[in-house]
């Protein structure tokens, strides 16, 4: 273990509260629930946090299929079959067909690992209520070869939810719960220059300005986040687009230059360009 | 310690339970968190909110709780500067509502209104009470609904420093009545979901092939199941036109995720009140006209019933027979609704009224009395209840 307290990266930039969060989740052993708009980076605070702590990340991505079980382990009992009408050997130790999950994996690792559980909220209603029990004591058994797994180290579990199912109480009651705040200006000023150091300020500045007034549109199906602007500075710097022809005097006479980046749905491009339409209406009248 | 503040959240209807208080004080006892209110503040949020809907009223709590503590907060209402009213009050007003000022007298006009207003009101507040009105009928204040109303925030004053985080409560819009947006209903109406198995077999069913290979002497048996799917169904009734254009856009977005997420969803349209006849397509709804025996006939009594309307008429559309605004009907509205009641045993009203204002319109009592009380509000928390009300197993 080599560091115990989280205080963020070079390439990630945390409020207090957050940090405020992870060393809370480090000191006590608890699991740590992370909600926010799309884009606010909550994966990628898993992987700076292992970063940060020279720690192994195991990710467990989860889909709307996954079973709580898959992440312990799995028996696989369909090779196990194949092999039997093989009449290979190792069919008779069971143990060779049970696939490690990754709380397995984290639970045996030397150190003190990060486990990322993303969008938890995919899964099925039941599937929080289903691991309680392995997150809370951080061990469970192995029926198949009656071994019971403990982890050597309570990992740091941080687990993302995009809001899409509500999770059952007895789980929350576990957890440590996070909602990552959209940044504000300043925030958001910091994060750009970690990701572009070299980036001229006149076109920081107003594509900020055009940024966060698209965000004030009202009736966007799809508010442009913290990845979308990030994408967005890359094209411009890439074009290399002037600081004036962004518009930010008044954004709302001009579709933003490769708005593309930024808006994804094409209801939303529809609403702007009408918002546009009507305001030059308006001033010609 | 901290038992009073725990106790206050759980009145104001935070769900807190005691593993989250030991939990905090276990995490105070490990020095997690510095000696700083601001430190304290994310800390026992940290712990003991589990969901940002309840934010919100944590930091209202917390800003009542701890206000003694904090001092400072005289700074708050020192004197506004009279730009930054301005230019706060131009972000958050769209052109319509400039025009409403317009017709009050003009911005300068109201502008001094205001002013003068904040300065009688630091006065009468010094304690510490951070908000100009919040609710109520004056045009200036926090909540206000007012259409001439000034909201005025806090998180661009230029004492930035001396606003505290909880004061500034960014969190507002994620408390439980926030309007709903599309993918918000989307995941309210998931919730009605029944999956079950039907079709074609598509799928290796690992535990049916063990068992049958088992019984087979060893030799392979695979065995096939359908996919899972949402057999849920549903049937949406909309009620278009007059009262309810000012609702459309919910109900739009309303029907747009009902759409995506049910299969077997069928929709129909009538105006004020159910009668004899409803329609699929507003543009010929006067030629298209769908007897609503039909679809009583039509659909078996498994499907679920869901009502949008605002309710709001003269109560003789509901109980008299030829008391449709629009067309002689033999047979009050009534009649027609405790037919579908009797034939769909799960069914909800949804109104996107204000529920405060249910009891006092007429119309809307007759027509939640019909319901047998199974009327909710359009807001995300009605929605979910009224999911919860279909899914309901009646006797």
């Amino acid at each position: 273990m080599s560091a115990t307290r989280f205080t963020g990266t070079d390439s990630y930039v945390v409020t207090d509260d957050l940090k405020m969060a992870v060393n809370a989740a480090l000191t006590l052993g608890r699991p740590l629930l992370i909600k926010g708009e799309p884009g606010t980076g909550k994966t990628q605070l898993a992987e700076e946090v292992a970063a940060a702590l020279a720690a192994p990340l195991f990710t467990w991505h989860i889909k709307s299929t996954t079973r709580a079980h898959q992440g312990l382990y799995e028996y696989d009992a369909v090779s196990r079959l194949r092999d039997s009408q093989l009449g290979e050997e190792r069919v008779h130790d069971i143990a060779n067909y049970i696939l490690k999950g990754k709380l397995w994996q984290a639970f045996e690792d030397d150190q003190r690992a990060v486990l990322l559980i993303d969008e938890i909220d995919k899964a099925d209603i039941e599937f929080p209520n289903d691991l309680l029990q392995e997150l809370d004591r951080m061990e469970f058994d192995v029926y198949e070869t009656r071994q019971r797994i403990s982890a050597r180290h309570r990992p740091l579990v941080i687990i993302t939810s995009n809001n899409e199912k509500e999770l059952p109480d007895a789980f929350l009651r576990r957890c440590f719960f996070h909602y990552i705040q959209f940044p504000d200006r300043d925030t958001m000023q910091s994060i750009v220059d970690v990701h572009y150091p070299g980036l001229r300020k006149d076109l920081l500045g107003a594509a900020l300005e055009v940024f966060f007034d698209l965000r004030e549109v009202p009736g966007l199906k799809k508010k442009p986040s913290t990845s979308e602007l990030l994408d967005w500075l890359k094209l411009l710097l890439a074009e290399d687009i002037p600081a004036e022809a962004l518009g930010a005097k008044d954004p709302r006479t001009i579709l933003p230059k490769l708005h593309g980046a930024l808006l994804k749905n094409e209801q939303d491009v529809h609403l702007f360009e009408r918002l546009i339409f009507m305001n030059r209406r308006r001033e010609q009248s | 310690m901290f038992i009073g503040f725990f106790l206050r959240l759980k009145a104001a209807g935070v769900p807190v339970s005691l593993t989250e208080l030991l939990a905090l004080h276990q995490a105070l006892d490990a020095h997690v968190a510095g000696f700083s209110i601001e430190d304290f503040y994310y800390l026992s949020r940290l712990i003991l909110v589990k969901d940002e809907r309840h934010y919100d009223r944590f930091d209202r709590v917390f800003a009542e709780h701890f206000e003694g503590a904090v001092g400072l907060l005289d700074e708050l209402f020192g004197e506004i500067p009279e730009e930054w009213l301005r230019r706060e009050a131009e972000r958050l007003l769209s052109e319509e509502d400039k025009k409403k000022i317009e017709s009050l007298g003009g911005w300068d006009k109201l502008m001094e209104t205001l002013k003068k207003r904040l300065e009688e009101q630091d006065e009468r507040h010094q304690g510490g009470n951070k908000w100009i009105g919040t609710g109520g009928t004056s045009p200036f204040g926090a909540h206000g609904y007012n259409p001439e109303g000034i909201r005025i925030g806090q998180d661009e004053s230029r004492h930035r420093r001396a606003v505290k985080v909880w004061d500034k409560r960014e969190f507002r819009n994620l408390d439980d009545t926030v309007e709903l947006g599309t993918r918000n209903i989307k995941m309210a109406l998931r919730k009605l979901r029944r999956f079950a198995r039907e079709g074609a077999a598509e799928e290796l069913d690992l535990d049916d092939t063990i068992y049958s290979t088992a019984r087979n002497a060893g030799f392979l048996d695979l065995k096939m199941v359908p996919e899972r799917h949402n057999a849920v169904k549903v049937l949406l009734f909309l009620d278009v036109g007059g009262s309810m254009d000012d609702h459309v856009r919910i109900c739009e977005e309303l029907f747009s995720a009902a759409r995506g997420e049910f299969k077997h969803l069928e929709y129909f349209y009538f105006h004020n009140f159910l009668y004899e006849g409803v329609w699929r397509d507003n543009r010929r709804r006067h030629s298209e006209r769908i007897p609503t025996m039909e679809v009583l006939h039509r659909y078996p009594a498994d499907y679920k019933l869901i009502f949008v309307g605002d309710a709001t008429m003269s109560p003789y559309e509901i109980s008299v027979h030829g008391g449709s605004v629009e067309h002689w009907n033999e047979e009050p509205g009534a009649v027609w609704l405790q037919r579908m009641l009797d034939v769909y045993q799960r069914a909800i009203w949804l109104n996107p009224e204000p529920q405060a204002r249910w009891d006092r319109v007429l119309s809307i009592r007759m027509t939640r009395e019909l319901m047998g009380g199974r009327m909710f509000p359009m807001s995300l928390a009605g929605l979910e209840d009224g999911i919860a009300e279909l899914k309901k197993r009646r006797a």
